[in-house]
């Protein structure tokens, strides 16, 4: 599945400063895998040592947050867009 | 929505020839850094001549520690993305601050400035210092002895807490040399940044969502920012905003100015013991709605203790939700230290954040502290409403008709003690959200100009109320 993820300034970094890259995946945990394979180091950043999501990151996927889909087992398909956002505070 | 097409596409960002964090400031923090730094910015030179009126350092991770210069930035990139938090220095903050020192500065936020993250002029638009009434008819029916209502909502110049929090953000804002400001709001902190970037003359868009109350759109429009109403709630609103905020490169005050904004809400800590008589209250009861509120009032306390103007004491945190978005009551019911997201649907649009970034921070300090954060009812929220009204003559926004109500419930739960010198914190102004008690609030006797119909409608007027106080009994 030809997904496109949508990376915060503080990860670009480590994908030559592209704000959206375009990968393979059938869920979200695999998308998080490619993103190690083309981006080696993001994963560490992206998860704890567990493999979990770190708490203050928000993934969503077409603008639904994961916790009210399938978390990161939620399903991936062709033309997903999965944007990844640090959270914020506000009101 | 208008939208000024030619303002957002002619005007740049940022000033040109700036990087991303473009005052080379401070470097990074290190706690064995700091007396080097205090020595280096005491010098005199036409750069830390600025900076030795600035009692901050730098940035902090939140959750790792990870130290960070002094720029627009506000997680934790480098490690664990753990919000970023401001460092300061106070050894530099005891020596120059003294009781007599706070009263004899401006009656606005900046009698603080020593405890905000700013280095130079603050932009002051007489935010702050607002009334703190003791309650006294309010604590009879509710059957305490000492209540305080910290009414923020004759704040300026906005009528709500949010006054604080922009004035601090935008007076970093430009001093990050940001030249447009933006925000994701639900309403008060779009009122607020539209008019205190008008007062700065700044360039500025916000992001609300499209459902927002009328009072809060007039209250952004009349200052001429461009103005993005998002088909979605306010936590769409924000996605998109992270986002605009990574490619645009404006100043977004609850993003990437956060850790800055975050701590003006600490004065709403300073001014109660300041009013107080330089003590703290026993009890606090706050809304919650990304909980950045609630930790910051816990911080403005301990900042006060640790510098030695306020007698340490232990006080006790209480937070309100509304029922319709209350993830923060519902995962400290559960003893649960993080927090489910949930979709809001609630009259209290203003606190109706589904994710909560300081969610988890909030529960801890209500946990330590022995506090409680509970959730009301639509309902309850505008019973709350009127009963702030007409026992005080405060008239209040929906949130602060939850945290009325809540403040209500936590007493008939025995869960605020009676002797306990309590405060609570009313955050927003009642007039801009009249839809929400349009119904609930009876309506005027309509009489002809002439003394037998004013007689005749005065009898029914009484009669009404006589059945009014009978329900109550």
């Amino acid at each position: 599945m030809a997904v496109q993820v949508l990376i915060p300034t503080p990860l670009q970094k480590f994908t030559n400063d592209e704000a959206s890259v375009d990968l393979e995946a059938a869920s979200v945990d695999e998308l998080l895998q490619a993103m190690e394979g083309r981006f080696p180091g993001i994963l560490s950043r992206l998860c704890d040592e567990s493999g979990k999501l770190r708490r203050f990151l928000n993934v969503y996927v077409n603008s639904e947050d994961i916790r009210f889909l399938n978390h990161q087992a939620t399903a991936l398909a062709d033309g997903d867009e999965v944007s990844i956002v640090p959270a914020v505070a506000g009101g | 929505m208008r939208l000024d097409s030619w303002r957002t596409g002619s005007s740049p960002g940022r000033r040109q020839g700036l990087n991303q964090y473009p005052i080379p400031r401070l470097g990074y923090f290190h706690s064995h850094h700091l007396s080097l730094l205090a020595s280096t910015y005491r010098c005199a030179s036409s750069v830390t001549a600025i900076l030795s009126r600035s009692t901050f350092i730098g940035l902090r991770c939140k959750e790792c520690g990870h130290p960070y210069e002094a720029g627009a930035r506000h997680v934790c990139e480098d490690v664990c993305f753990g919000p970023l938090e401001v460092v300061y220095d106070y050894d530099a903050i005891r020596s120059r601050v003294s009781r007599a020192t706070i009263e004899a500065g401006p009656t606005s936020i900046w009698r603080y400035r020593e405890f905000l993250p700013i280095e130079g002029d603050p932009i002051d638009v007489g935010t702050g210092f607002t009334p703190l009434l003791r309650a006294n008819r309010l604590a009879r029916r509710l059957g305490l002895k000492e209540l305080y209502i910290k009414n923020d909502g004759v704040n300026m110049p906005t009528l709500s807490f949010k006054d604080r929090v922009v004035s601090v953000a935008l007076t970093r804002a430009r001093e990050l040399g940001f030249t447009t400001v933006s925000c994701a709001s639900t309403g008060n902190l779009a009122n607020s940044t539209a008019a205190i970037a008008a007062h700065a003359g700044l360039e500025c868009c916000v992001f609300i969502p499209s459902d927002l109350e009328l009072g809060k759109v007039l209250g952004t429009l009349v200052y001429n920012p461009t103005l993005m109403a998002v088909k979605g709630n306010y936590d769409q609103v924000n996605r998109l905003c992270s986002e605009v905020a990574n490619t645009y490169g404006w100043g977004f005050v609850n993003i990437n100015l956060r850790p800055y904004y975050s701590e003006g809400s600490k004065t709403l800590g300073y001014e109660v013991i300041e009013q107080l008589g330089w003590r703290l209250p026993d009890h606090i009861v706050a809304p919650l709605a990304s909980g950045s509120l609630f930790t910051k009032i816990r911080k403005g306390f301990d900042e006060f203790i640790k510098v030695g103007l306020v007698e340490e004491k232990a006080v006790r945190f209480s937070g309100a939700q509304a029922e319709g978005c209350s993830p923060i009551a519902q995962a400290f019911a559960e003893g649960r230290d993080f927090i489910t997201p949930v979709k809001p649907h609630t009259i209290a649009k203003s606190i109706a954040i589904g994710n909560p970034a300081d969610g988890p921070y909030a529960i801890d300090i209500a946990n330590r502290t022995g506090g409680n954060i509970a959730a009301v009812s639509d309902a309850e929220i505008i019973e709350g409403i009127k009963l702030l009204a007409e026992t005080e003559g405060v008239f209040t926004e929906t949130a602060g008709g939850t945290t009325i109500a809540v403040l209500k419930k936590l007493v008939e739960q025995g869960k605020i003690d009676p002797s306990e010198s309590t405060v609570a914190y009313i955050t927003g102004n009642g007039l801009k959200t009249t839809e929400a008690i349009a119904s609930s609030i009876g309506e005027p006797f309509v009489i002809e100009a002439q003394l037998a119909s004013f007689n005749s409608a005065w009898e029914r007027a009484q009669s009404l109320q006589r059945a009014t106080w009978e329900t109550v009994g």
